[in-house]
């Protein structure tokens, strides 16, 4: 008796589950089509008018309601992205992330850092966890095309490199044949060491983690010979080895690294604000602004005019983005100029990356950093 | 609905109206609670196909036949261009090994220590239950990192290893010699395990017979005759030796030949088996007191030494109580295994989040990652289900 009755109560539930299920279809997709009219909205102001200009970027309101631009940055590398002591972000990677938080609300306090790892940063971006991220990212055509996520202007070229120990007796890759080399899960140095040791005929053991700190530790006690990545993160993380004087990085470079801002593919309006962001950091050092000069430029009436446009003194360069029209006068007070930023955290005092004559000086004085006309 | 009414009213024929009808009520909660789950996960489905539409992203799984191209430090033997499936295929395999040499290390681990944990020797005792209480209260992750970092990459570098005449140690390995299969070897293989199985066969058949007559057969030592004798035998009388035996040697930066356990490895299994073990020991210890204080009183009034207590009459009782909760653990040391990202082993999860990172397809390998586990755990499940069944019957 109480199994038919148990049956019979599930073939009632059964029974209404099917009955309910039809008065329930619509009302779902009544919310699906809701849904896609807003999706349609943006798109028609991006795709279907690109005549109009409108400028009016769904994240930049996004961001502005918030309160704060959400950074995802690094934690772990000195120079770049680094929890100090005192659990403040610092780096050169951290303060692009100020100036865009000065930018939009002239605070350069108004950013939420994200800490990411390697794997985890495109997942982030991909599920809008964070608005940009600047954390040593190489732009690459996948990364670009097909992963949803576009890059903005290159803030600093690197490359990558090896770090071995001096009593090794490496002085090349080419003599490093059979050796074990600690390395970063989810990079492009981990695609660019199996290409390096291919071209040269070579076998290796790579030892991955997914963490920065460890792959240093492990090279650290020996159970590497190499550690790889680029030059850069490679200066920083030899000031944390047991003693740094014992290592040192080869000559040879095995990729170009391109680092820059990334963002979600689809907002680029977005991806407007951030690139001349970059861009107004990078000329206000070629027009020689800096954040102890800028308030004294700005209230007189500057020749050149350029740096007029940039400061806001002439056109309506800030409405168009959507920020205040002397919107780069906040950012290089706050902040500086790119020579400022590169010398705060990769200058001799920081991790002593040597500037002059590598490709992140100034075009003029033989860089790649070339930034478009503010015009 | 209609065809349900006449049986509802046959069973309860008291005239209340249906919706102050209790079983009504609930069964009207119920289906409302299904129809939200339905709708919210809808929702977050549609969620999800929304955002990889609008970065144009799709669900499909063939990426996996693009080229990887990384390198995998350990496993089956991959090459930079081999696929981004077979790189999934090698983590897989990686872990079945981690977990298959994790689960019978710690179990015969943890059954000595449970029982050790009963044992009448005050320092046996108390040294048992401290490791068992330090294991059982820390985080697996920090013990791992610890094993790792703290106790394994501190042994000697690779030049100052510790040598042990043909065995040596450093923090790149320990590598021992390996034996090489030679010509006959297949047929040495086959006799061996013919005279194994041959030996079990001779043993069970004189032990009968000996309990059945009285008479002294001498089971165990004409067992172990033919199971040593023959082995020992095939070996000098077929031509050459069925093995050579090669050992490590130093080639440049790294030792050459012989049979090598990584650090990692090693971290990985070590750090599973001592950790999981002691939650089996005390499971094992639970399961002894379980049984009657009666049986093990009768079992020593018949005279068993204190080992045949243990072996023929407390332990078959005691695997009743066991076996459930021994599964979990079976389970919990399979799902662990995916913490070898942080000692750097490649085992299904480091691979899958690197291939997930190069691909930039999460949704994907990430599903294809929790199949494989879901798969893995219920095989172990199914297989200890099994078990229990059979010794369910045995009981009465």
């Amino acid at each position: 008796m109480r199994k038919l009755f148990a049956l019979t109560g599930i073939l009632i539930v059964a029974g209404l589950v099917l009955a309910a299920c039809a008065p329930v279809e619509p009302e779902v997709v009544t919310v699906v089509e809701t849904k896609e009219v807003t999706v349609i909205e943006t798109q028609e102001v991006q795709v279907k008018v690109p005549v109009s200009f409108v400028m009016e970027s769904a994240r930049l309101e996004a961001v502005k309601s918030n309160g704060k631009v959400r950074c995802g940055v690094n934690s772990g590398v000195p120079g770049f992205g680094f929890l100090n002591e005192a659990g403040e972000f610092t780096g050169f990677d951290t303060d692009f992330c100020r100036a865009l938080a000065v930018a939009i609300f002239n605070d350069p306090t108004a950013v939420e850092f994200r800490p990411l790892t390697a794997a985890e940063r495109f997942t982030a971006l991909q599920t809008n966890e964070v608005d940009v991220l600047i954390r040593n990212t190489t732009w690459t055509f996948s990364r670009d095309v097909e992963l949803g996520t576009d890059f903005g202007p290159t803030t600093f070229y690197d490359g990558q490199g090896m770090m071995v120990r001096k009593d090794s007796g490496f002085t090349s890759l080419s003599d490093m044949g059979g050796a074990t080399v600690c390395v970063l899960s989810g990079t492009t140095t981990e695609l660019n060491l199996a290409d390096a040791f291919s071209a040269r005929g070579l076998t290796y053991d790579p030892l991955v983690f997914d963490k920065s700190d460890e792959t240093a530790v492990a090279y650290d006690e020996g159970r590497c010979d190499g550690l790889t990545s680029d030059k850069s993160q490679l200066a920083g993380l030899r000031t944390t080895m047991t003693n740094p004087a014992d290592h040192q990085i080869l000559a040879e470079t095995m990729s170009k690294e391109p680092l820059g801002p990334v963002w979600a593919h689809g907002d680029q309006q977005w991806g407007d604000l951030v690139s001349w962001v970059v861009n107004g950091i990078i000329i206000a050092e070629e027009k020689g602004i800096t954040s102890s000069n800028v308030a004294e430029i700005a209230a007189g009436t500057p020749e050149d005019p350029e740096v007029a446009r940039l400061l806001g003194l002439e056109g309506s360069f800030g409405e168009l983005l959507g920020l205040a029209p002397d919107f780069m006068v906040n950012v290089i007070a706050a902040v500086g100029n790119y020579g400022e930023i590169y010398d705060r955290h990769l200058g001799p005092e920081g991790t002593d990356i040597p500037r002059e004559g590598s490709f992140n000086a100034l075009w003029k004085d033989g860089g790649l950093l070339y930034p478009p006309p503010w015009r | 609905m209609t065809l349900n009414t006449p049986k509802t009213a046959l069973l309860q024929p008291s005239r209340r109206s249906f919706w102050r009808d209790t079983r009504f009520l609930q069964a009207l909660a119920q289906i409302i609670f299904v129809i939200l789950v339905l709708i919210a996960g809808r929702w977050l489905v549609g969620n999800l196909l929304t955002s990889l539409d609008e970065r144009g992203l799709d669900l499909n799984f063939s990426f996996f036949q693009r080229t990887a191209g990384f390198g995998i430090g350990e496993g089956l033997p991959f090459e930079r261009t081999d696929t981004y499936w077979r790189a999934y295929v090698v983590g897989f395999v990686n872990s079945i090994r981690v977990i298959v040499f994790g689960l019978v290390l710690a179990t015969v681990l943890g059954i000595l220590t449970g029982i050790a944990l009963l044992s009448s020797n005050w320092l046996l005792r108390n040294l048992v239950s401290a490791y068992v209480e330090v294991m059982r209260n820390t985080p697996l992750l920090v013990q791992l990192f610890f094993i790792y970092f703290g106790i394994i990459l501190k042994l000697p570098s690779l030049q100052d290893r510790l040598t042990f005449g043909p065995f040596s140690l450093s923090n790149r390995g320990f590598y021992l010699p390996r034996a090489v299969p030679q010509e006959g070897s297949t047929l040495w293989l086959a006799l061996t395990v013919a005279a194994l199985v041959g030996g079990i066969i001779l043993y069970r058949v004189l032990l009968r017979r000996r309990i059945l007559t009285g008479v002294e057969t001498w089971p165990g030592l004409k067992a172990s005759l033919l199971i040593f004798g023959v082995p020992l035998l095939s070996w000098f009388l077929l031509s050459g030796s069925p093995y050579s035996i090669e050992y490590p040697e130093l080639v440049g930066l790294r030792i050459e030949g012989g049979a090598r356990l990584t650090p990692e490895f090693t971290g990985i299994l070590f750090g599973l088996v001592i950790y999981t073990a002691a939650f089996i020991a005390d499971i094992v210890r639970a399961g002894i007191l379980a049984v009657p204080k009666g049986q093990l009183e009768a079992a020593k009034a018949s005279g068993m030494t204190q080992a045949q207590v243990l072996r023929l009459v407390i332990l078959p009782q005691a695997m009743r109580v066991i076996i459930p909760p021994l599964t979990n653990q079976y389970l919990n040391l399979a799902k662990n295994s995916s913490l070898a990202v942080g000692v750097g082993f490649p085992d299904l999860y480091n691979i899958s989040s690197t291939i997930f990172n190069q691909s930039g397809q999460a949704v994907q390998v990430l599903s294809l990652m929790m199949v494989t586990y879901l798969l893995m755990s219920l095989s172990i499940s199914a297989v200890m289900n099994a078990l229990n069944a059979r010794l369910k019957i045995l009981e009465r």
